[in-house]
């Protein structure tokens, strides 16, 4: 088989600069083909979805909002060692860290913790770096299940803790089923 | 002059004014919703119910923003081209016969704002002068894109002029009349120009499409070369009137279409309903049936648009004079024959 | 009301026409002669000679001066392209017009009118219907002779614009 007749995908269409006849240069039969064609699609179902009364289906590997995770006990598995403003490539995330206290063993699980944690979303270019360079698993971009919102202020797309820490009542339902064990 | 003619044709032309705007106004959602069913999407539905305050809310749009001039060697030729443009597009409704004739309050209404005998010739000629607006401008713009396309525009349309006007001679040779009154009253019933001239049709509505500067002949404002052409220094409402003048130029030129060559007011069995219910049933009925001749031809206007890529300049202008001219001229002389043979002239 | 819109019409003739040689805009000039042509179109119909009218507007404002704004346009005229004409030049140019409307205005007075009396016959020569059976049935062959005019000029503008081939 010689690379003249090859066809990959069984649609190949050898190209010809024959010239055309007159009828054929009057575009009509052609015209009143894609006419059809036109027609045929106004009568489709249409594909349209209505996005804020709608929205559609998640993919297991989405990217969205960061979440910063918790444990099967509550606490805040993120340590801050820095590693994944490190990794980051947009340098969207700061963080500083402090020492936990000995009565904050129910709030912290390591010894160390992230008393501020920021994400500048308008920096984030959602490529899940910081995901994999986590060693504690505490951050996921496919756990919140939400992207990040639009606003009209520069100010609003620091997320803070507030915003990315896993809230209580999912922490609370993710512990359930152990507690029926 | 008598008073009560005045009054008549005075609320006459108002209510066509009206209506024009009406039809140029929702044109705008038509084409957008259109386009959209085309490509399997919905298109416009927020303002109100199913999107039927869209052009309100694009108009207001247009009213609210900012009114920006170019540095302009011309104010005054800036703003007169946008107003020329609308107002040829308006005032070619003034001879188009949109019915038969009403009988109220014990008077024959004609539903025509004037009957002049060189109707078709005062077509040609408002189309000419519409030129104008595009060229004034696209020159007084001061800028290269909308100079070229106002260039673009105004040899396209005097090109297609000649086409249109030579395919209109076989329609006037067949009806022997250039009032489009004789014309309308000439395809009683079922017998519509379109069956006797159907190349005639062709090239008329081919070159409407240049004409109106619709899709596949846009070239004078072609986005990927001339950013928005004519138009591109243009803002707020100027802006607006432009791309209104253009829909209301489809509106009227769908009407000629229908007017010419799809029967105008006629409609099969019509002689029927005057007889069991009356002329003023036939008339009313008569005026439906040419606003529905006319959706169809603004919806096929856009039909074409979103179905044929736009033509290179050189296709444009080969397609112009070397096929639609000799076309044209060859249908003419058919038709010549044609109403010889039929008078038994020939031979 | 009729001489009102007389005197109306053709002050806007007489100031576009004076406009259309005083502006230095060449686009300007242009544009004026566009408005001269439509006054004198009003002229026509102020004559009730509606045919006239119409073509005068298709011919000259539809057709020609589109053209003319055209090149115009294309040719981007400055006013430093502008060449300095001579005063020797000046006075000779207005020197011939002067003699030129001399011998005109003196052609015209010493002129009789041909007819001399118009006959009313009632028949209305503005209807484009009488129109044309007076140019095809009386006026034939002056009309054949200039239709013959127009299609030798479009042939020559044919042969101009074509290319030549080296090749044959």
């Amino acid at each position: 088989m010689s690379i003249e007749s090859l066809s990959l995908s069984g649609r190949k269409k050898e190209v010809s600069n024959k010239k055309m006849t007159f009828m054929e240069s009057l575009y009509l039969v052609a015209i009143a083909k894609g006419l059809w064609i036109t027609l045929g699609h106004l009568f489709t179902r249409k594909v349209t979805i209505k996005y804020p009364e709608q929205t559609r289906s998640l993919s297991p590997v989405y990217r969205g909002q960061h979440m910063l995770m918790r444990d099967d006990e509550g606490r805040e598995r993120c340590t801050a060692c820095g590693l994944c403003a490190l990794s980051c490539p947009a340098e969207a995330i700061t963080m500083k860290a402090e020492e936990r206290k000995p009565d904050e063993k129910h709030l912290y699980r390591e010894e160390k913790y992230a008393s501020i944690y920021e994400i500048n979303m308008l920096r984030c270019i959602f490529c899940g770096l910081c995901e994999e360079a986590c060693p504690k698993q505490a951050i996921y971009l496919t756990k919140s299940r939400v992207m990040v919102k639009s606003a009209s202020n520069r100010e609003d797309f620091i997320y803070g803790k507030e915003k990315l820490v896993m809230p209580l009542e999912m922490a609370i339902n993710n512990t359930k089923p152990q507690m029926a064990k | 002059m008598d008073t009560a003619i005045i009054i008549e044709k005075g609320i006459f032309i108002v209510v066509i004014f009206a209506i024009t705007m009406l039809f140029a106004m929702y044109e705008t959602l038509a084409e957008r919703k259109i386009a959209a069913w085309f490509q399997d999407r919905i298109g416009p539905d927020r303002a109100g119910k199913g999107g039927i305050l869209q052009p309100l809310a694009d108009g207001l749009k247009l009213f609210s923003k900012e009114e920006f001039f170019p540095n302009t060697p011309n104010r005054f030729l800036f703003i007169a081209g946008p107003a020329i443009s609308m107002s040829t597009a308006l005032i070619t409704s003034a001879v188009i016969p949109w019915g038969d004739t009403l009988h109220i309050f014990g008077r024959d209404v004609v539903l025509q704002a004037t009957d002049i005998d060189i109707a078709m010739l005062y077509i040609f000629g408002v189309l000419s002068v519409g030129v104008y607006g595009i060229m004034i401008g696209g020159w007084a713009s001061n800028n290269k894109f909308s100079l070229m396309g106002a260039m673009r525009a105004s040899s396209q349309m005097i090109s297609y002029e000649v086409a249109m006007g030579l395919a209109i001679i076989a329609l006037v040779m067949m009806t022997g009349s250039l009032s489009l009154r004789d014309i309308a009253a000439g395809q009683h019933g079922m017998s519509w120009n379109v069956f006797y001239q159907p190349v005639g049709f062709l090239i008329f509505l081919v070159c409407s499409f240049a004409e109106t500067n619709r899709t596949p002949f846009d070239l004078a404002e072609c986005e990927a070369e001339l950013i928005g052409g004519y138009h591109t220094e243009y803002s707020s409402m100027k802006m607006g009137f432009y791309l209104f003048a253009e829909y209301a130029s489809m509106f009227i030129s769908s009407t000629i279409l229908a007017v010419l060559y799809f029967g105008a007011y006629n409609f099969p069995g019509m002689d029927w309903v005057t007889e069991n219910w009356g002329a003023n049933a036939t008339t009313w009925i008569g005026v439906l049936v040419l606003f529905g001749k006319i959706c169809f031809f603004i919806f096929f206007y856009m039909w074409v648009r979103w179905t044929i890529p736009r033509f290179r300049y050189d296709q444009l202008m080969k397609l112009g004079w070397k096929m639609l001219i000799p076309l044209a001229i060859a249908n003419i002389v058919i038709t010549a024959l044609a109403i010889l043979w039929s008078d038994g002239k020939l031979f | 009301m009729i001489l009102t819109l007389f005197y109306i019409l053709s002050a806007i003739t007489l100031a576009t026409a004076f406009l259309t040689i005083f502006s230095k805009n060449p686009i300007h000039s242009a544009i004026y002669l566009v408005l001269c042509f439509f006054s004198i179109a009003g002229h026509y119909l102020m004559f009730n000679a509606q045919f006239l009218a119409i073509v005068h507007v298709i011919v000259y404002s539809g057709a020609i001066m589109i053209l003319m704004l055209f090149t115009i346009m294309l040719m981007n005229l400055n006013k430093e392209d502008e060449k300095n004409k001579t005063l020797l030049s000046r006075i000779a140019a207005a020197g011939a017009f002067g003699l030129v409307a001399l011998v005109l205005i003196a052609t015209f007075i010493k002129s009789h009118a041909v007819i001399a009396r118009y006959d009313v016959s009632g028949k209305d020569y503005q209807s484009i219907k009488v129109l044309g059976q007076v140019l095809l049935n009386d006026y034939m062959v002056p009309f054949e002779f200039a239709s013959i005019l127009l299609l030798v000029s479009m042939i020559g503008a044919v042969l101009l614009s074509k290319k030549e081939h080296i090749n044959g």
